[in-house]
C-alpha cells in the first residue's frame, strides 16, 4: 500500500510500481464462501439477522442487541477486534440505515476503524459512488457536476429519475430511510436436536432411560428425513439446581439405528447425577454426515484388501471406543519414513484402507522386531569401529555375549522433517545372544565422522 | 453277552467323555498349523477355534527379557494371520511394532489395536470382541488370568468361534503366576534357541539365519504336552521344521558341530 497499489488497480501497473510484488488469482467463489461462514459467524455472536452484502461487505442488524456489547461503540469495537484476531481487517459504522451504513463502511471509515451514526448528517460529504450505483450512472452524474450525496439529496426527484433512471432514487430513499430494505438473514445449517421438558422433575434411571429412548427414536426420524447419519451425539440433562449433566457417544460410522444409539447411550447414562432430579433432557446430534439408505449386506462385488468393517465391526468398535475414550482402538497404517519411531500412523479403525501398499513402505527383506523399545535403551557395547557388530553388551546389567550378528542397515536422518538430523546416521544391526534371543540395536553415528553422531549404542527393540 | 454290552456302554461313555474334553464342541473346527509333527499331536489336528489359548515367553531362566515374550507375540501373530477376516489386539500400552506383525504375515489393514490401559480393561475389550461375531480372531496381552476370568473368555470365544489368544507378560516381581491354572484349552511356552549358523558350501558366513524357537505345550486339554524346535513364522504365518531335523539324521548335524 504503501507503494501506491490500489484496488482495481491493472495488474501491470501495479507490477511497475515494484518488482517484488506478487501477484495471485483472485479466488472468487472461496472469497464467496468464507463471507457466508462469516455470516454464519455474526449470527452467532451478535444479531438473529445477518445477511452478506456481496463482494465483500456483511450487514447486521443491530437494533436493541448493542447493550451486550457496552452500547453501540463497544459492538462495533468488539467485531473490528475479532475480525483483526481472524486476520481481517475491516471497516464498519453503525447508521439508521442499511444504505446509510453501507456507504460510511466503505467510504469514510478508514480500514480497522468504526463509526456511529445517527441522522444522515454524515452522507451529505460522501461520493455518490457511495449509494450502491451502477458505474456508468456515477460517471453521468460526475459529467454535470453532482459529486456528492449532499448535492442530489435536495433535487427534486421525478427529474432526476427521468435522467438517471429510477434506481437511482430507490438508493437515495434507502440510504435516507424513506424506503424499507429489508435482511435476508442467513438460515444456519438445522440444528438435529430433540428436548423433552418434564411437569415433574425426573430422577429414576428407568424413567430416565425411557425419555432417552423416545428422543433418540424422534431423532433418528428427523435425521432420516434429511438423510443423515449421526456420528457424535450428546445427551445433556438441566438439573433442578440449574446445572448441566452431560453424556457423549461417538460412532466410527454415520448411522442412524435407534437400537443402536440407545444401547450405546445406555451404557453411558448412569454417569448422569440427576441430584434434586431433571426438569429437561436434550439429545443433540453434534457431528452427522450424509448417510443415504442401503440395502443392508449388498456388498458382494468386493474384491482386494478391505478395511474391516465390511464385516460388520462397527458395533463393537463403538463400543470399545465409547467405553476407553477417542483414539483408543485405532488401526496402523505405513507411512513414508525410513525412522522406525514414525513408518506408522494412527488411523480410524473403520476408515477406508490407505493408497499405499505396506510392502511398499516396511522393507521385507529386513526384519523388524516385535517390540520396539521407546526411548531406545542405552547399552555399554564392546565393538571395533567403523562397522563391526558388538562383540558383546550389557543391557539392563546383564552381560551378554554376541553369538551372530547382522547389518548394518544404516539409516539416515530425516533432514527434511528435522534440521537437527542433516548429517546423523543410524547403523542398526541385529544380534544373537548365546540363548538364541534376538536383539535391534543401534549405533548412532557411522562410526568415522563425527558429525554423524556421538557414536553410543542403544536397543531399541526385541526380535523373537 | 454281557461283556459285550459292558464294552460298547464303556465306548459310548468314552465317546461322551471324548467330546466333553474336546473344546471347540460346536464344530466351529481346528486351525492347522500345515505341520504334521505339530498338528497330528493336537486334538482335532490344530488350535481349536472357539476356544482360548494361552502363549507366554520362556520364563525368567531364559533371560529377563525373555519376558518381553518377543517370540510368543510373533508366534500368536503367526497364527493370527491365518485366520479369516479382522483381528483385535487388546494390549494396556502398546510397545507392538506393526512392521514386524505385518512380516509374519498379519497384514496392518487386518488388527485393530485397543489401547485398554489397564488389565481390567484389557479383559473387558477381549471378552467384548470375542462375543463379537465375524472377527477372525482376537489376541490380548496380560500378566494375570485366573480361573474364573479365563472361563467366562473361554465361554465367550466358544459363543462365536472366534480364535481367543492370549499374550502372557511375566510380571517380574511375580514370575509364580504364570504357573496358576487356568481355563485356557492349549498353554504354551515359546523360547528363542540359538539359530543354526548360515554356511554356504560347508562352510560358515556371518550372518543370521532363520530364528528358531522351542514350542513347549505345556497344557492341553484332551491331548499330551510336548516339546517341539520349529523355525519362527515365515511371511505367512507358517512355522516350519529346522531343516537339519527335517532331514531326519544325526549325521547331517555332525559336521556343523565339529564346525562350530
Amino acid at each position: 500500500m504503501a507503494l501506491g497499489v490500489r484496488k482495481h488497480m491493472p495488474a501491470a501497473q501495479a507490477s511497475a510500481l515494484s518488482a517484488e510484488l506478487l501477484l495471485q488469482e483472485a479466488d472468487l467463489a472461496g472469497d464467496a464462501q468464507a463471507l457466508e461462514r462469516l455470516a454464519l459467524w455474526a449470527y452467532r455472536r451478535y444479531s438473529p439477522s445477518v445477511c452478506v452484502d456481496p463482494p465483500d461487505g456483511l450487514v447486521l442488524e443491530v437494533a436493541g442487541g448493542a447493550h451486550r456489547f457496552g452500547g453501540e461503540q463497544g459492538l462495533i469495537a468488539d467485531l473490528l477486534a475479532r475480525l483483526q484476531a481472524f486476520g481481517v481487517t475491516g471497516a464498519a459504522a453503525l447508521a439508521d440505515t442499511w444504505g446509510a451504513a453501507s456507504a460510511l463502511a466503505r467510504f469514510a471509515a478508514r480500514p480497522g476503524q468504526g463509526l456511529v451514526s445517527h441522522g444522515f448528517a454524515d452522507l451529505a460529504d460522501l461520493p455518490v459512488a457511495a449509494l450502491r450505483l451502477a458505474p456508468e450512472t456515477v460517471a453521468a452524474l460526475s459529467r454535470v457536476g453532482l459529486e456528492t450525496i449532499g448535492d442530489l439529496a435536495g433535487r427534486p426527484a421525478a427529474p432526476l429519475a427521468l435522467r438517471y433512471g429510477q434506481d437511482l432514487i430507490r438508493r437515495l430513499d434507502q440510504a435516507y430511510g424513506r424506503l424499507a430494505e429489508p435482511i435476508v438473514a442467513v438460515v444456519p445449517p438445522t440444528a438435529h436436536m430433540r428436548e423433552a421438558r418434564f411437569p415433574e422433575p425426573i430422577s429414576a434411571p428407568e424413567t430416565l432411560s425411557r425419555h432417552m429412548a423416545r428422543l433418540v427414536e424422534a431423532l433418528c426420524a428427523d435425521l432420516e428425513q434429511h438423510g443423515f447419519g449421526v456420528r457424535r451425539l450428546r445427551l445433556s440433562g438441566l438439573r433442578l439446581d440449574a446445572r448441566v449433566e452431560t453424556v457423549e457417544i461417538g460412532l466410527a460410522q454415520a448411522t442412524r439405528t435407534p437400537a443402536r444409539l440407545i444401547r450405546l447411550l445406555g451404557e453411558k447414562i448412569a454417569q448422569i447425577d440427576p441430584g434434586f432430579g431433571l426438569e429437561a433432557l436434550r439429545l443433540s446430534a453434534t457431528r452427522i454426515e450424509p448417510l443415504d439408505w442401503r440395502p443392508p449386506g449388498s456388498d458382494l462385488t468386493a474384491t482386494g484388501p478391505q478395511p474391516p468393517d465390511g464385516q460388520g465391526l462397527a458395533p463393537l468398535v463403538d463400543a470399545l471406543e465409547n467405553r476407553l475414550g477417542t483414539g483408543r482402538v485405532y488401526r496402523v497404517e505405513p507411512l513414508v519414513s525410513d525412522m522406525p519411531e514414525r513408518c506408522e500412523a494412527r488411523v480410524a479403525p473403520l476408515q477406508p484402507v490407505g493408497e499405499l501398499d505396506w510392502r511398499a513402505v516396511w522393507r521385507e527383506d529386513w526384519p523388524r522386531p516385535a517390540r520396539l523399545l521407546n526411548p531406545p535403551e542405552p547399552i555399554e557395547t564392546l565393538a571395533a569401529l567403523p562397522d563391526y557388530p558388538p562383540a558383546a553388551f550389557t543391557w539392563r546389567g546383564v552381560r551378554r555375549r554376541v553369538r551372530a550378528a547382522d547389518g548394518p542397515e544404516r539409516l539416515y536422518g530425516e533432514w527434511w522433517r528435522r534440521t537437527a538430523e542433516r548429517d546423523s546416521v543410524r547403523d542398526y544391526f541385529q544380534l544373537e545372544d548365546e540363548t538364541g534371543a534376538r536383539f535391534w540395536v543401534f549405533r548412532l553415528g557411522d562410526g568415522e565422522r563425527p558429525q554423524t553422531g556421538p557414536q553410543n549404542w542403544f536397543l531399541h527393540g526385541l526380535f523373537g | 453277552m454281557s461283556d459285550d454290552r459292558s464294552r460298547s456302554a464303556l465306548q459310548a461313555l468314552r465317546v461322551r467323555v471324548a467330546e466333553m474334553e474336546t473344546p471347540g464342541r460346536r464344530g466351529f473346527g481346528v486351525l492347522p498349523f500345515g505341520l504334521a509333527s505339530l498338528d497330528q499331536r493336537l486334538p482335532g489336528g490344530g488350535l481349536a477355534r472357539g476356544a482360548l489359548h494361552e502363549v507366554a515367553g520362556a520364563g525368567p531362566e531364559a533371560g529377563p527379557e525373555a519376558g518381553d515374550g518377543a517370540a510368543a507375540t510373533l508366534f500368536a501373530a503367526g497364527v493370527l494371520a491365518r485366520t479369516e477376516g479382522a483381528v483385535l489386539w487388546c494390549v494396556k500400552r502398546r510397545d507392538l511394532f506393526a512392521p514386524a506383525l505385518a512380516q509374519a504375515g498379519l497384514t496392518p489393514e487386518r488388527v485393530i489395536f485397543v489401547e485398554a490401559g489397564d488389565e481390567a480393561g484389557v479383559l473387558a475389550a477381549f471378552e467384548e470382541a470375542l462375543r463379537h461375531p465375524g472377527l477372525g480372531g482376537a489376541a490380548a496381552e496380560l500378566s494375570d488370568l485366573g480361573m474364573t476370568a479365563s472361563r467366562r473368555l473361554h465361554l465367550a470365544a466358544e459363543s462365536t468361534g472366534a480364535l481367543g489368544l492370549i499374550v502372557r507378560r511375566w510380571r517380574r516381581s511375580r514370575p509364580a503366576a504364570m504357573e496358576t491354572p487356568n481355563a485356557a484349552a492349549t498353554r504354551w511356552r515359546i523360547a528363542p534357541l540359538p539359530a543354526t549358523p548360515l554356511q554356504v558350501d560347508g562352510r560358515l558366513i556371518a550372518g543370521l539365519g532363520r530364528p528358531l524357537w522351542r514350542l513347549d505345550l505345556t497344557r492341553c486339554r484332551g491331548g499330551e504336552g510336548f516339546s517341539l524346535a520349529v523355525e519362527a513364522c515365515d511371511g505367512e504365518g507358517r512355522l516350519a521344521l529346522p531343516a537339519l531335523l527335517a532331514d531326519g539324521s544325526a549325521a547331517a548335524h555332525a559336521p556343523l558341530q565339529a564346525a562350530s
